[in-house]
């Protein structure tokens, strides 16, 4: 593997994306959102427990590429804890980063930053928003399935 | 017996200047054919020259220029007409591609032929291009869209075909080889079939034109369709064929200038074809070089382009059946140039950016045909489609980039 590639499957995404995390249905959950790039095919669902006025719990399923599957794992385990309101900032922070609009900024997206090398490959860019614009319509509780395009 | 000159890959490669060109300091190996092809240097220099020699607009000025570009486009469509196996170069209709070529023809045969109730016929593995015009002129009209199922191998399951024809059936549809699979479909026993049912067959040969010797009377079919940009051509340009008496009976599909004969707010009539299909100022280049495009074809021999594609194709899977894990997706018996392919645990789409930073450009996703993809189960598909300056060389970076990605991905 050579190091433009070794910058984009980041040890952590690697992980990640072999062994996601919170992959599931969610019984509790009252909140749910679908995502689909119509370009390669990936799907997802996401599920949150939103209590007063913050996630408590979110997880997904579906079927998708390396950096969709760990966008979509260490979403659930960012986006735990967070109220609504800072949610959406999350979800705005990592768009413009991957999107190469803002640098990568550790205090506010934390691991998060293992995404920082999917600003060089364009083509990739939608693989590692699709959870989060489906985020973003679970919490907005859009109800319609999220295209990334 | 004159022994076959052989193949000239050496010669042939160096008619296409972007394979000598590096990118990120590696020669790119092209396996994205399908998708769209390189140009030789011989269609490039057929552009320019329109331009440097005798460009203006055509059919309209008394000047020198407008006579010199009319006749460009003129001997363009008599080289086309030739390249099909058309009976006359006005059955010849430039449009911008395949997907204008079936817009064309669903609109405008769909709203001759289709009353409330009839059916159009596809098949299970036709691109969007040959699904989406006939749902919307089926709107229109209130004509039914079916589908004839596709077999485990990726071929067109005949029995499943033949019973989904009726007296119903006013159009059949299908593409002569599968962009996603390969598969060169059995075109004549499928004329023979529609011609029982009084069915018009429409042919999709986006994929055909590169690798077949085309001669669309033999063929059985009353409109064919192909893109110049995927046989070494430009892009923007490529031809609807169709039977004569059929282009004069059907209603035009844009108007406009140039389509007309006779214009008046009380009534309007149309020209003959061509040019009844043929509004506005077209794309008067583009046509020259898709004729330079042809005599490049014909000057190596379509019959021996695709068997030097066939074999570059079958060391192909057999370097790639090496691979643990890999399933090639479409193994039907009469194939040309395409090998699509999955492998377990990797995504095809991570596949291809691995692929891509070894210099191997191939395509993944659904390649345009979902229904197909449902089929068979899978999300997407990672495809090599070959052309013919593609080498055995090429095919072993492939299999390298494979093994790399495998590394990667497979813990
Ligand atoms: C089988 C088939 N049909 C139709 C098309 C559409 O052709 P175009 O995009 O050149 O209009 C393509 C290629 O994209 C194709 O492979």
């Amino acid at each position: 593997m050579n190091d433009a590639l070794r910058d984009l499957y980041r040890e952590v995404i690697l992980d990640h994306s072999r062994r996601p995390r919170n992959y599931g249905a969610m019984d509790a959950a009252n909140r749910q959102s679908d995502g689909f790039n119509p370009l390669c095919g990936d799907r997802l669902r996401l599920f949150l427990l939103v209590e007063d006025g913050a996630v408590r719990q979110a997880s997904f399923v579906g079927d998708g590429c390396a950096i969709s599957t760990a966008s979509a794992s260490l979403l659930t385990e960012a986006a735990r804890g967070l109220p609504e309101e800072e949610a959406l900032e999350l979800v705005e922070n990592f768009r413009g980063m991957v999107a190469g609009e803002s640098e990568p900024d550790g205090e506010s997206l934390g691991k998060l930053t293992v995404f920082a090398g999917v600003r060089d490959y364009p083509t990739r860019v939608k693989c590692a928003t699709l959870a989060w614009h489906t985020l973003r319509a679970a919490i907005e509780q859009s109800g319609e399935t999220v295209k990334t395009e | 017996m004159i022994a076959a000159p052989a193949y000239d890959l050496e010669k042939v490669r160096a008619d296409f200047p972007i394979l000598s060109e590096e990118v990120r300091g590696q020669r790119i190996a092209y396996l994205d054919n399908a998708a769209s092809s390189q140009k030789p240097r011989a269609v490039l220099d057929a552009v320019d020259h329109v331009y440097e020699t005798g460009y203006a607009n055509i059919h309209r000025g008394v000047h020198v220029l407008s006579e010199r570009a009319t006749e460009h486009y003129e001997r363009s469509r008599r080289r086309m007409a030739k390249f099909i196996g058309a009976q006359s170069a006005d059955e010849v209709i430039f449009v911008r591609g395949t997907t204008e070529g079936l817009n064309l023809v669903a609109s405008s045969l769909g709203r001759y032929a289709l009353r409330e109730g009839d059916e159009v016929l596809l098949t299970g593995m036709e691109h969007h291009s040959n699904i989406v015009p006939w749902q919307m002129v089926a709107d229109l009209t209130g004509a039914k869209v079916l589908a004839a199922p596709v077999t485990d191998r990726g071929e067109l399951d005949m029995d499943g075909f033949a019973a989904l024809l009726s007296d119903r059936t006013r159009i059949v549809s299908v593409v002569h080889v599968s962009n996603a699979l390969g598969t060169v479909n059995p075109v004549d026993e499928i004329a023979r079939l529609a011609k029982e049912r009084g069915a018009y067959l429409v042919l999709d040969g986006a994929q055909a034109a590169p690798h077949l010797k085309l001669d669309v009377q033999e063929l059985g079919c009353d409109f064919y369709c192909l893109s110049g940009h995927k046989m070494y051509g430009p892009s923007g340009i490529g031809v609807l064929w169709g039977k004569k008496r059929l282009l004069e009976a059907i209603p035009p599909y844009q108007g406009g200038g140039e389509m007309i004969r006779t214009v008046s707010f009380e009534r309007t009539t149309y020209a003959e074809p061509p040019a009844k299909f043929e509004a506005g100022t077209p794309n008067i280049a583009g046509p020259v070089g898709l004729a330079a495009a042809a005599d490049y074809l014909d000057g190596l021999g379509i019959p021996e382009v695709a068997e030097h594609e066939a074999r570059v194709r079958e060391y192909a899977e057999s370097r790639l059946s090496e691979i643990p894990g890999l399933r090639v997706v479409g193994t039907a018996r009469e194939k040309a140039a395409v090998v699509s392919f999955v492998v377990d645990g990797v995504h095809p789409h991570d596949l291809g950016t691995v692929l891509d930073q070894e210099g191997v450009a191939v395509r993944t996703g659904h390649h345009c045909t979902q229904p197909l993809m449902e089929r068979f189960g899978v999300p997407a598909t990672a495809r090599a489609s070959f052309g013919l300056y593609n080498t055995e060389a090429e095919v072993d970076r492939l299999a390298a980039g494979l093994r790399t990605a495998l590394e990667v991905f497979r813990p």
